[in-house]
């Protein structure tokens, strides 16, 4: 990806002045991994600020991630940084935070609509409290394809950090469950 | 397997950055058993059980790096989590030797995982309740991402102690064998003192001992695997002293940074 910017070529875009600006670009910044939703919608954003000084605009980001182990949050914010060149910051910084940790409960009812149309089964209510349950009591997750609730847990693991694999017995499919987290 | 622990001289300096100390421990213990996890990608026994293997991996690096960069930060000298792991050798790895022992079997591993989970998610629920900010945070972020590991290495325990003949004696011979190097996870000393005075880093290692014992007793029993008692437990990596295992590991971990510093892809 080519981010050349100069004060010859202004932004196609509003120019960022505020958050909102900044929220609204990093809507056009999709999962790598799971490109329907963007990174505001996974909930990952914390904040987001804007500073002005002359022909400087100064972003900054402040993002929390969303596996300790996730290898997608480097590029996340690498795309992070291009979206916001591109929309004529001149400096972006990143800032990661862990508190408080990141929950698919931060996911919204239209981002989950969009994960189960691609294929994934949507995370359930994330695990309150209870510091240990060795058995997984919970109800079957619907199958993204026929709807069906006929499904089984084939592995917690699966293609990246957040999934867990499932198959459906009434279509046959597997399918990839966005983990409740 | 025989683990021959190198006799070192006590200790006589003082500890110079206890807090330091402290959280090169906690990211050692995860980036030495996320490499030895990691040595499974490719060899699993089933595909899944290879993906979750390497997710685990990931987890535990993941979470190395969290705590070693505090460290790093915490130290002052400008060594970042990437500096502490490859540029250090095994004299100054911190990992308790249950980490560093070679994977054996599938058992094996599994067993070594649950051992470690159990205490890991006790650990982190302490920790979250920590005085200080950034290592509770860390802690509660670890916390929701050991739950899963543990809830995985418990549920494998139960299916091979409870399975065929040949895979019930495999993990018992791997219980028996591991055992000895669990005391070492919750043992008690002068950093974790300093910690406590110093920021409020309060650990009561007897209380999770007894809970752990409670746990890993509960899981092995429905297993219908033994628990074995009065074992004489091993230790020596919290001070340095290791197994022969740790630097052949590290040999391999560290030998593309060291052999191409500042290298970068």
């Amino acid at each position: 990806m080519v981010n050349t910017v100069t004060s010859q070529s202004p932004p196609a875009q509003q120019p960022l002045t505020s958050r909102d600006d900044v929220m609204t670009v990093l809507t056009t910044v999709m999962d790598p991994e799971v490109p329907v939703i963007s990174v505001v919608d996974l909930g990952i954003i914390r904040d987001a600020s804007v500073s002005r000084d002359g022909a400087q605009v100064r972003v900054r980001v402040v993002v929390t991630p969303t596996y300790s182990g996730c290898p997608a949050m480097r590029e996340i914010e690498a795309d992070i940084r291009s979206a916001l060149l591109a929309a004529g910051a001149t400096d972006v910084a990143v800032d990661t935070v862990y508190a408080p940790a990141w929950t698919t409960d931060w996911i919204g009812p239209e981002a989950r609509e969009k994960l189960r149309a691609y294929g994934i089964a949507p995370p359930g209510r994330a695990e309150q409290g209870g510091l240990i349950t060795l058995t997984r009591r919970r109800d079957p997750v619907a199958c993204p394809f026929c709807g069906s609730s006929d499904t089984r847990l084939q592995s917690e693991f699966g293609s990246t950090a957040c999934k867990a694999i499932h198959v459906c017995n009434s279509c046959r499919q597997p399918f990839d469950e966005f983990k409740a987290f | 397997m025989t683990a021959a622990v190198t006799v070192a001289a006590p200790r006589t300096t003082p500890i110079e950055n206890p807090l330091f100390e402290y959280l090169v421990r906690l990211g050692d213990d995860r980036l030495v058993l996320g490499h030895r996890v990691s040595e499974w990608c490719g060899h699993g026994p089933i595909l899944e059980e290879d993906i979750a293997l390497s997710n685990i991996a990931l987890d535990l690096v993941g979470h190395s790096a969290s705590l070693l960069k505090l460290a790093g930060e915490v130290e002052g000298k400008g060594r970042d989590e990437d500096a502490l792991a490859y540029f250090r050798d095994g004299t100054a790895y911190r990992n308790a030797l249950l980490v560093e022992l070679p994977n054996g079997d599938f058992g094996f591993t599994i067993v070594r995982q649950f051992l470690f989970d159990a205490y890991s998610v006790l650990l982190w629920d302490a920790l979250a309740q920590c005085k200080h900010e950034t290592l509770a945070a860390i802690a509660a972020k670890c916390l929701k991402e050991d739950k899963y590991h543990l809830r995985h290495s418990s549920s494998w325990v139960e299916r091979l102690g409870d399975g065929t003949a040949e895979s019930h004696t495999r993990v018992q011979t791997s219980l028996d064998e591991l055992f000895r190097y669990t005391g070492e996870l919750f043992e008690h000393d002068a950093v974790d003192d300093a910690v406590a005075v110093s920021h409020g880093i309060v650990v009561d290692h007897d209380a999770i001992q007894s809970r752990w014992h409670a746990m890993v007793s509960d899981v092995v029993s429905r297993a219908t695997l033994t628990l074995p008692s009065n074992v004489a437990m091993r230790r020596g990596g919290r001070t340095g002293r290791h197994t022969e295992a740790l630097g052949h590991m590290l040999a391999e971990m560290q030998i593309v940074a060291r052999s191409h510093p500042g290298a970068t892809w």
